[in-house]
């Protein structure tokens, strides 16, 4: 009773004493914080990524060195591009959407700044220990528990934080960001815990409470809502309030972000089960999988369409503006993407696309397309704004906006025709009723292709640095820029 | 009930929220712990042995679910390239699920005794020797590194709790067993024994 005590005081004091006489003023210290910490992990995330697509095409690479092995490093890149870059992305414009639409700072201030250094904590100790092998196996969970359960604390704060300052909101409406960003901050719990629920062993291993299909089930029941929940609720709800801001319009439909939040929450979570299609699962749940998939089309395309039709009206603004090009072109992406999901969730697209490239293709879609064009234009409108300065160079802006862009094509495009094809060579069949090639036939097939992928990365990457290299002097001269 | 008091309302809202997303995993999730497919293990199927344990927690640590499945899937081309399709009843001691999602090399499911210890080992030292153009970076140091014996009686202690029918004498004798084997040794032996079981059925 006592400890709890103390940590309320703790975190709780300076809160009620500081900032009670000047509610007019925003906490942008930590938004700048998170901002800064979330360009330079999607820069190394992105990194580990360029890493593992040359360790696909030269296999020795890694010069035999265990921990630069493909298997240590490819859940490296995916852990630091989801939670490093993308999860950070959405803390910052959280932190800083709440205060915003709330007409209120930023509650909790300690506890504000416990989910920072916290949260990098858990990044530095993923870093570090996926790399040395400790890892649970499940993918984008694979922390091991020690981690996990910092993890689940630092994101309890980061609830407390943000639902806090949404209930001592200044006006009676909660905005439709937050309602986005609120269900992807319940989500993710939930999923969390569930899904990381392990007898441990030692400090650095576990094992998973589920055994075979049910914890198959439990992990793409989790896997799929991260997508769904962190990469795509989360990001509906950046884009709810930065493109309004960016395009000087008001959100085209009220009832449709009604409709479409309601009935994306509640499908998503039956989707996952298409990831397990025609496995040992039962069948009756993999075909619900299926159908939900399938409806899951509808509440995306709700929120892309009303993204768009936002900026539809104003395409002069847009032809102008590289940020708004960035937000069209996520939108269009985010489209795309989820269109694919639906039809790759339908069982016989499924077992031609299971397995193969076109997967990586669809999640660089999501990834590149939807949510890094989305960050990215979001701190493009965020960074001026925190920093009271001009960003240093709107054709800078306007050169990554091209290097995006072309790099996610190629990218996809590769991708696409190289898992295409590899779906089809493993369906092959000769004359003789016989499968006609060796599995190693089709990896020599795929090879040229994860040739192209890695300039297609080359590519988003080298815009990636002119982003840092631009608001790095945009900070640099921040003082005799102001607006 | 209106919309509009939804959202002027935190408590309702976060409610509202919470319940809506519950209802997939609980639909999905829970009855699979009262089916029989699921729950019953086929005909047959042992723990695996202490030596085969540590190796299977190798080829986590390695991380060879990244780029192997160990799936094989009820379709035609699956079942005619890799054997008899996997069935849920092979993988009720599995903690973690190895299905893995992804097939940069081939699926491990019934690899058992399709290759000959020998052929493991040269294929960890260099893969490209026995597959040309292969994607697999070299494992050489497996070799030169022991098992690490003293978690192997926890691990299978832990397992047991989770429901995994080891006994004490397994448990007692599994230092022993592993003590002064190689990685090497214990990874193949246990992709020796995956999905033999079902392999001739």
């Amino acid at each position: 009773m006592f400890i709890i005590k103390m940590f309320f005081y703790f975190f709780f004091r300076d809160n009620i004493m500081k900032y009670e006489e000047d509610v007019n003023t925003y906490n942008y210290d930590i938004v700048k914080k998170f901002v800064v910490m979330t360009i330079f992990w999607g820069f190394l995330g992105m990194f580990f990524g360029l890493v593992i697509a040359l360790e696909l095409i030269f296999p020795d690479v890694n010069c035999d060195i265990p921990w630069l092995a493909f298997g240590r490093l490819r859940p490296v890149h995916t852990n630091l591009v989801v939670f490093a870059f993308a999860c950070s992305a959405l803390m910052a414009t959280s932190y800083y959407v709440v205060q915003k639409t709330s007409k209120i700072i930023l509650q909790l201030n300690r506890l504000a700044y416990f989910t920072f250094w916290g949260w990098q904590v858990v990044i530095l100790m993923i870093l570090f220990t996926l790399p040395l092998g400790y890892t649970s196996a499940k993918e984008y969970a694979e922390p091991e528990w020690i981690i996990s359960i910092l993890l689940g604390i630092v994101f309890i704060c980061y609830a407390i934080v943000y639902f806090y300052t949404i209930y001592k909101r200044k006006i009676s409406h909660i905005y439709v960001s937050n309602w986005f960003y609120g269900a992807f901050i319940l989500a993710v719990l939930l999923l969390h815990v569930v899904n990381n629920l392990v007898i441990p062993v030692s400090l650095f291993k576990s094992y998973s409470i589920y055994s075979g299909a049910v914890d198959a089930m439990v992990q793409w029941w989790y896997g799929h809502n991260a997508v769904g929940f962190l990469l795509t609720a989360g990001f509906l709800g950046m884009m709810y309030y930065f493109i309004p801001i960016q395009a000087q319009r008001p959100i085209y439909s009220y009832r449709l972000s009604i409709v479409h939040f309601w009935s994306l929450i509640g499908i998503y979570m039956w989707a996952g089960s298409h990831h397990l299609h025609y496995s040992a699962l039962p069948d009756w749940v993999q075909s619900l999988g299926m159908v939900f998939s399938i409806i899951l089309l509808a509440p995306s395309w709700g929120g892309m369409i009303n993204g768009i039709m936002t900026l539809s009206g104003c395409w002069d603004k847009v032809k102008k503006d590289p940020i708004l090009k960035f937000f069209v072109l996520s939108l269009t992406f985010y489209g795309g993407a989820t269109f694919e999901g639906s039809l790759m969730a339908i069982k016989t697209v499924n077992s031609l696309s299971h397995n193969t490239d076109w997967t990586i293709a669809h999640v660089h879609s999501g990834a590149l397309g939807w949510v890094s064009m989305m960050t990215i234009g979001s701190f493009y409108v965020l960074i001026p704004r925190i920093f009271n300065c001009k960003m240093y160079s709107i054709s800078l802006i306007n050169i990554h906006f091209w290097c995006s862009t072309i790099g996610t094509l190629i990218y996809i495009i590769s991708m696409w025709i190289s898992g295409i094809n590899q779906g089809m060579m493993s369906k092959a069949i000769d004359e003789y009723g016989n499968i006609k090639f060796a599995f190693i036939d089709i990896v020599i097939a795929s090879h040229p292709f994860y040739i192209i992928r890695f300039f297609g990365g080359m590519i988003f990457f080298i815009g990636m640095i002119l982003m840092l290299f631009n608001v790095f002097l945009t900070f640099k001269y921040s003082k005799n820029n102001n607006l | 009930m209106k919309h509009n008091n939804i959202e002027k309302n935190l408590g309702i809202m976060g409610f509202l929220i919470f319940i809506i997303i519950s209802f997939g995993g609980m639909t999905e999730i829970i009855p699979l712990f009262f089916e029989n497919d699921v729950q019953q293990p086929v005909t047959g199927l042992k723990p695996l042995g202490a030596l085969q344990l540590a190796g299977r927690d190798i080829y986590i640590r390695e991380g060879c679910h990244v780029c192997h499945t160990q799936m094989i899937r009820s379709l035609s081309s699956d079942v005619m390239r890799y054997g008899n399709h996997s069935i849920a009843g092979e993988f009720v001691y599995d903690h973690p699920f190895l299905w893995g999602s992804k097939r940069i090399g081939p699926d491990l499911a019934r690899v058992g005794k399709k290759y000959s210890d020998d052929w493991h080992k040269a294929h960890f030292q260099n893969p490209r020797l026995l597959v040309p153009f292969s994607k697999m970076p070299k494992y050489k140091f497996l070799r030169e590194c022991l098992v690490d014996e003293s978690t192997i009686d926890k691990k299978m202690k832990a397992l047991r709790i989770v429901g995994v029918p080891y006994t004490d004498d397994d448990i007692k004798f599994s230092k022993e067993i592993v003590k002064g084997k190689t990685e090497e040794e214990a990874l193949i032996s246990y992709l020796q024994q995956l999905g033999i079981i079902l392999k001739n059925v």
